[in-house]
């Protein structure tokens, strides 16, 4: 076994659109953006819309970010031939990439509503997804969780919610249910509202 | 008589001493966008260990060539020709296959495609400036491309990036996402520039910069350069206690 060393991480610049929006950024290639669909067919489980933005230190809203989404679906299973534990719902791929609209900078997933996946110990965790956030400016991708707002008995539950040492910050993972079927989500990268990134 | 594959545990802890800081103060946009708590460290699920996974079916035969993926038929990008090649590897050393590779820069002249965009030098009407592919059985990935020029930046007085590729990494899990850039071996610029700065350890440097490989070099057509990239390993042991499937 070799023992190599991640390779460093390097921002993504004013221009990740073009290598992973390409559309978006007026470059029709690929018959489309990767991520842009994430239900493909009609789909198991309630259907969601995730809106929100990523705010910079001064709490301006960033045009340039690219946000990805992976998360399981309605059962709780990931679309991937890794999962072991039984068949992904075939119309929702689990992944999205959102460039934000350039005009506002608001990231939208249209989505499900995960199912509950196992912590290493069997434990079952709150629904949630995986974010990744990356831009102009942030020298090393940030990973962070969504959870939701009318998920309070399986949030006071989950492993990681409930290690959050200050209470305060917990409510920075917490999607706002707006209306049926819809959810806010805003990423502050700084200040006083600073989501909490992980170290995964 | 077949072994059975070595059990995976969790993702390594992240060497974060290889990477840039997120604040950087010298490339002034990091201060505004670092944050300043602490991450908050937990042993890795599924939901990090899964991650979207990729086939042949989503490419295209010209993906991978971004000498002709945007240009009119016939035509071609203007620029001196590259082949740009390597190998991507997990922290255990082992190849990374079906990883997806995308990739975008900057055209011969140092202007992107994009309507953000101001730098005086012009676009290349046969040049998009992206490309993608997948890493083959054993992690190996190429692309062709021409030489990205430097550009001239908004950050100090004066400020030019060196020439440059940004890479953007899916391994099979999401805790392995990584975005980088390739930078070009004998490259003046390299030491100056204010977002290379922040990365501090000299042996992470220079495993960003591609090196020439005349090996494989095409005469009369192509130099090429070699890349490759490391992604986040898993532990192997069949003394880690983690539930069956999980």
């Amino acid at each position: 076994m070799q023992d190599l060393i991640e390779t460093a991480s390097q921002t993504a610049g004013p221009y990740v659109h073009i290598g992973c929006t390409p559309n978006v950024a007026g470059i029709a290639m690929y018959g489309g953006d990767l991520g842009a669909v994430m239900r493909t067919g009609p789909v198991q489980g309630e259907e969601i819309t995730i809106i929100g933005a990523v705010h910079d230190g001064m709490g301006a809203v960033l045009k340039d970010a690219l946000v990805e989404i992976w998360q399981a679906d309605a059962a709780g299973l990931f679309n991937t031939p890794h999962e072991r534990r039984g068949k992904a719902d075939p119309n929702f791929t689990g992944f999205g990439r959102s460039a934000g609209d350039m005009q506002s900078g608001e990231f939208t997933f249209h989505t499900v509503k995960p199912g509950r996946v196992p912590w290493p110990d069997g434990r079952l965790q709150a629904p949630h997804a995986s974010l990744w956030i990356v831009a102009r400016g942030i020298n090393i991708g940030l990973q962070t969780r969504l959870y939701f707002e009318d998920e309070a008995e399986a949030n006071a539950q989950d492993p990681i919610l409930s290690r959050i040492e200050h209470r305060g910050r917990a409510q920075t993972l917490i999607a706002r249910r707006t209306a049926p079927g819809l959810y806010r989500f805003d990423i502050h990268l700084q200040g006083p509202q600073e989501t909490l990134f992980l170290d995964i | 008589m077949t072994q059975a594959p070595p059990r995976q545990g969790g993702f390594i802890a992240r060497n974060r001493a290889a990477h840039p800081a997120a604040l950087h103060p010298p490339y002034k946009t990091s201060i505004l966008r670092s944050p300043r708590a602490a991450l908050l460290a937990f042993p890795s699920s599924l939901s990090e260990e899964t991650g979207p996974v990729f086939g042949q079916g989503l490419l295209g035969p010209l993906d991978a060539d971004m000498i002709t993926n945007f240009a009119a038929p016939g035509e071609s990008a203007i620029g001196p020709r590259i082949i740009v090649h390597g190998r991507v590897l997990d922290e255990t050393g082992r190849g990374v296959p079906g990883a997806l590779v995308e990739v975008w820069q900057a055209n011969a002249g140092g202007r992107y495609r994009h309507a953000k965009e101001g730098y005086l030098a012009p676009l290349d009407p046969n040049f998009g400036g992206c490309g993608r592919c997948l890493t083959d059985a054993e992690g190996f990935y190429e692309f062709r491309s021409i030489m990205p020029g430097p550009y001239p930046w908004p950050n100090g007085g004066n400020d030019w990036r060196p020439a440059h590729i940004h890479f953007s990494l899916f391994g099979p899990s999401f805790a392995q996402r990584l975005i980088t850039q390739m930078y070009f071996e004998g490259d003046p610029l390299i030491p100056l520039c204010p977002i290379l700065g922040g990365v501090t350890d000299p042996a992470a440097l220079s495993r960003l910069i591609a090196t020439l490989d005349m090996k494989a070099t095409i005469p009369m057509d192509s130099r090429a350069f070699r890349f490759d990239m490391v992604l986040r390993g898993r532990r192997q042991s069949v003394f880690e206690n983690r539930k069956e499937g999980l």
